[in-house]
Formats: C-alpha cells, structure tokens, sequence
C-alpha cells in the first residue's frame, strides 16, 4: 500500500469540496441550527435564552440524528458510480494506484471535509457559548462534536459502499436514501414493534443491544444515555444495561460501523 | 471479395525486436458474448501499431485488458515482461501512458490543475506539466477551468496526460477524436518524434485513411478476433485485392488499345471517350504495363490505383 496515492487522493477530494464552497455551506448550517436551538430551544416552555449545556445537546442530537446521515449519504453516493458513469474510473484506475487505494482515498478526503465542517460549525457555537460554560460542560460538547464526526464517518462509509454497488448515479442516489430512511426513520420502529408483539416478554435483554445495529441509534446511546442526569431523567437508568453506557465500548462499536461497509466496498470494488 | 486468410501469415515482427505488448489467447467473455475471442499480438519496442475494427468488434475491450483495466476470462497479457493480473503490474504503469476513447477530465480543475493531480499519481515531476500543456498547444488555456475547454482541447489535454512521466509505452484509443486537420498532423509528429525515441505506441482509430500513412503495422478485429496483422501492404497483398490502372489515350486508339489489354489477365475494362479503366491482380500487373509500355504514344497519362486500406478493412471485417 501506498500511502502517498491514498494522500492525493484525499487532498484532491478534499480541496474539491472546500473550493465549491460545500464545506463553507454545511458548516454555516451546523453554527445556525446549534445557536438557534442553544437559545431557543426552550422557547416552548416560555424561556429564550441559553438554558443549560444537557438541554442544549439533547435538542442539537435530535437534530443531528436527521441531518448528518444525510449530509454524509449525500456527500458519497456518488463516489464511485460518479467516476464510472462521466467515464473518468478507467483513467484513474490506469495511474499506478490500486483500488483499495483509491477507494481509501476517496473516503478519507471526503470524510476530511465532513469532519472539518462539522468541527467548524459547531466549534465556532462552543466559542460563542464558552463564556457560559464550565470545563464539565465544555467536555460534554466536545464530547458531542467527537460523536457527531463519528456519526458521518460511519454514513459515509455506507455511501462509499452504495457508490461501488450501484450501477448508475440515479440508483446510488435511490439507494443512499432508501438507507437513510431505515437507518433514521424505520430501524427504532422495527424494534418498538418486535418488542410489542413479543408483548415484551422475548428478547427484552437483548433488546437494547440491537440498538447497536444502527450507527445512528448508538449515537444517540453515546450522547443521551451516557449523561446520568439524562439518564435519571427519562427513567432509564434501571432498564438499561450499564456496557451500554460504556462510551469507549459504543466508540468501539461506531468504528467497527466505519470500517465494515469500507471493507465490503474494497471487497466488490477489486472483483 | 477474396477469402479471409484463416490464419495470418506474418504475425510476429523481426525476430531480434525487444517486445514490449504480448497477448497470448486472451479472451473475454460477457456471458454467451465473446467480446474478446483467442487474440495474440507481439509488439515490438519503438512500434507504431494500430489496431482497427468496427464499433463491436473487441478493439476497447482488448485496450482496457492491456491496461489491466478489466480481468481476463482466459489467455495472458504481458507488459515489458509483466503479467496485467500481477501484483508487480504497478511499476509498469508508470512506464504507460494512457487516452481513453472520448477522454473525460474533471470539470473543475484548470488543465494546469489537471495535469498537475495526475502528474502527482504517476510520481512524475510537477515541472514537467507547463512544458506539456506547451507541447500540445494548450498553454495559452493552462488556468482556464477544464469546462470552458472544447471537445479538441479536451482531448488535447487528455493527450498531454497521457505523456506525463515520459511513458515508454502509450495506449491511445480514438486519440484524433475532435482534432481539426492542422492539430491530427501536430499530433502524429510528437507520435513520430517519441517512436524516434524508442516508444512504443498502439493506438486505435475509425479514420482508415489517416492511419494507413501513419502506422508501422496494423491488426484488423472483428467479432472479437485478430482478422489480420501486418503493414498495410503486406495486407493488401495478403487479401489480393485487384488494381486498378486509369489510363488516358487520344480517343481515336480506343480500340487498338482494348484489343491490346484483350488477351490479357484483366478481370474489368471500361472504356469511355478518352479513358480506359482497367481492373487486374497483382500478378498481372507488370504484363499490363508492358502491353500498355508496346502502345507507345497512343497512351497519354496513367494512373496505378491500390486498393486502399479501407477495401483491405471492409475484405477482412465484413
């Protein structure tokens, strides 16, 4: 493996989207969405005004659970397929790079500009907020920004794995919304619902744990349920597991969601 | 129409030639399609090679399994020694250069910016792609973004590409492709100028005319097998394709001239006013000059016409 190939890659993929301005644009989304739900977001119980730094993650989580799936679905559905259908693959692939290579690459430069909005973007809230912040509450927000990087890396890497399945653009684009409906909308109902018509009484220890099958659930786990005053809050503290709560575990399981789809697209990508 | 040779007779360049692309019964197959079907090639170091067929006939199918682009169904290709499948093929690909058919470049980036980021991919030297862009007549649109490029600038561009790194050997598909006449004829001299330092180039073009000049040998596909190989002449004496003599006479002798060509091997005469057309093989072709040498001053021009590598094309492909 070459390091040098997957770096220009990168560079290129990641300069790309800082010179047409996406970076800039997702960036701005994430500080106007933050601020607005820092200070507005208790407005339905009669307050405006910054409340406290726990509120003000469980809103912006609530949001970010939507949006970064997809940004991120968006950002690299059509990695692959895009190349192949403008007919520029063929060229690249003709350079001395290998697929893995520039598959990697691809991932990284376009994960590079995601990460990098998402730090930006809610980084410039914590400077606005810092003078109302204690270091406790500080952590936390890192803590949030950390998983909500997490969060795109991991939906990227699903849209890497659909950019090398699908056939044409139009598919990918399909495909890349068809998972962002499941992983987002459908997954936590699918579970609601086995669990009632199980009447509660099959698989309610397992139940938390298939949380973990959704990357978009375990980022909800890393920054709800490991807050204990959230957790004392929504009553949860007794039925759910304390591994679940472990935050290096659910960083573990996150990467694992990372690596795994990237692995099945080098997979199919090489035959 | 002669008959298609089954196997072609010269094959194989000089024996004492280094060569540099061999195929060796490779074949492709797409379920019940045999895009690919039993093609061997040897081509030799410093070789112009032309390889020409119909849309169909496997010629980009061949291009891209050379390229190690797309996996064998079975056979062996190697590349200065090199097997594509290989693991060792990456060091060869900095040797090749390559211009797919219809090149297509990123929209975004100036063709200094492009030549710049393959540059890179290739490990060649950043300097070297000004002078390229120069080389190709393009400097003048060097900062220019790709998108504001026309279709011959584009593939102007993505023939500059396909020098980067000073490549030993060039895969060049459709590269005249949107090229006006005075561009084809700047292109085939820097062609000329790298086969006179030692690189080989296989190129593929629907143009017959403009390749039949240009070409040291040739390899004719169709329904994915090598129809024939050679220079264009060893071809058309391979196919035997018959000539043409145009012959100009004071109108007077028109009949003095039939009866003279009359008792020859010729397959065709027409004859109108002061101009007779006769069509013989080529084994004829010096008794016809010498029947038309004994009539003297009754012939007042005379034209030889070959049989062009298109008739050679359409005699092997149809």
């Amino acid at each position: 493996m070459e390091f040098r190939q997957i770096g220009i890659i990168a560079g290129k993929e990641f300069w790309d989207r800082i010179r047409n301005r996406w970076v800039l644009a997702v960036a701005l989304v994430f500080t106007v969405f933050a601020l607005a739900i820092a200070y507005f977001g208790g407005a339905q119980q009669g307050a405006v005004g910054f409340r406290s730094i726990e509120f003000t993650i469980a809103s912006l989580v609530s949001l970010v659970i939507y949006l970064i799936p997809l940004i991120a679905l968006i950002l690299g559905f059509d990695a692959i397929v895009g190349e192949r259908e403008r007919g520029s693959l063929d060229l690249l692939l003709s350079m001395p790079i290998t697929r893995f290579e520039l598959l990697l690459g691809k991932y990284l430069g376009l994960a590079a500009a995601l990460a990098f909005s998402t730090v930006a973007g809610f980084g410039l809230v914590a400077v606005v907020l810092s003078t109302q912040l204690n270091l406790a509450a500080l952590l936390h927000y890192f803590g949030f920004m950390l998983s909500s990087v997490l969060l795109g890396m991991a939906f990227l890497s699903l849209a890497v794995m659909v950019s090398v399945f699908a056939t044409d653009r139009t598919r990918a684009s399909g495909m890349a919304i068809a998972l962002w409906f499941f992983f987002v909308l459908v997954f936590d109902l699918l579970l609601l619902g086995a669990l009632v018509v199980s009447g509660g009484h099959y698989g309610g220890e397992i139940f938390p744990y298939l949380l973990l099958a959704n990357p978009a659930d375990v980022f909800r786990i890393l920054n709800i349920f490991t807050l204990d005053d959230v957790r004392t809050l929504y009553g949860l503290a007794t039925v759910f597991p304390r591994a679940l709560a472990d935050p290096w575990l659910l960083g573990l399981v996150m990467f694992a969601w990372i690596a795994a789809p990237l692995g099945i697209a080098t997979w199919r990508f090489r035959k | 129409m002669a008959s298609i040779s089954p196997a072609p007779a010269d094959v194989r360049p000089a024996a004492k030639a280094e060569t540099v692309v061999v195929t060796r019964a490779v074949t492709k197959h797409y379920g019940a399609v045999h895009a690919v079907d039993g093609v061997d090639l040897e081509i030799v170091r410093g070789e112009l090679f032309g390889l020409i067929g119909h849309n169909g006939a496997g010629k980009s199918t061949l291009f891209k399994m050379m390229l190690g682009l797309i996996p064998l169904t079975s056979g062996e290709i190697l590349i200065d020694n090199a097997s594509v499948s290989g693991s060792g093929f990456r060091a060869v690909r900095r040797k090749i250069g390559y211009l797919p058919e219809n090149v297509v470049l990123y929209e975004n980036l100036t063709g200094l910016e492009t030549l710049q980021f393959f540059s890179r991919l290739k490990g060649a030297p950043l300097q070297d792609c000004a002078p390229a862009l120069e080389r190709v007549g393009l400097a003048h649109a060097a900062r220019r973004r790709v998108r504001e490029y026309s279709k011959g600038m584009r593939q102007r561009l993505g023939f500059a590409q396909a020098l980067l790194g000073r490549p030993q050997i060039l895969f060049l598909d459709e590269p005249t492709t949107g090229l006006d006449p005075e561009a084809i004829r700047g292109f085939y001299a820097i062609l000329r100028r790298l086969r006179a330092e030692g690189v080989t180039v296989v190129l593929t073009s629907h143009i017959l005319a403009e390749i039949q000049e240009r070409v040291d040998r040739l390899a004719i596909m169709a329904a994915g097998k090598v129809q024939a190989i050679g220079s264009v002449q060893a071809l058309r004496e391979q196919m035997d394709l018959p000539l043409w003599f145009d012959i100009r006479i004071a109108s007077t002798h028109l009949d003095a001239v039939r009866s003279a060509l009359g008792h020859l091997p010729v397959s065709a005469i027409e004859a109108r006013d002061d101009h007779v057309a006769v069509q013989c093989r080529r084994e004829a072709k010096m008794a016809v000059l010498e029947a038309l040498a004994a009539l003297g001053g009754k012939v007042l021009d005379l034209h030889v016409r070959e049989p062009s590598l298109e008739d050679v094309f359409f005699g092997f492909s149809d």
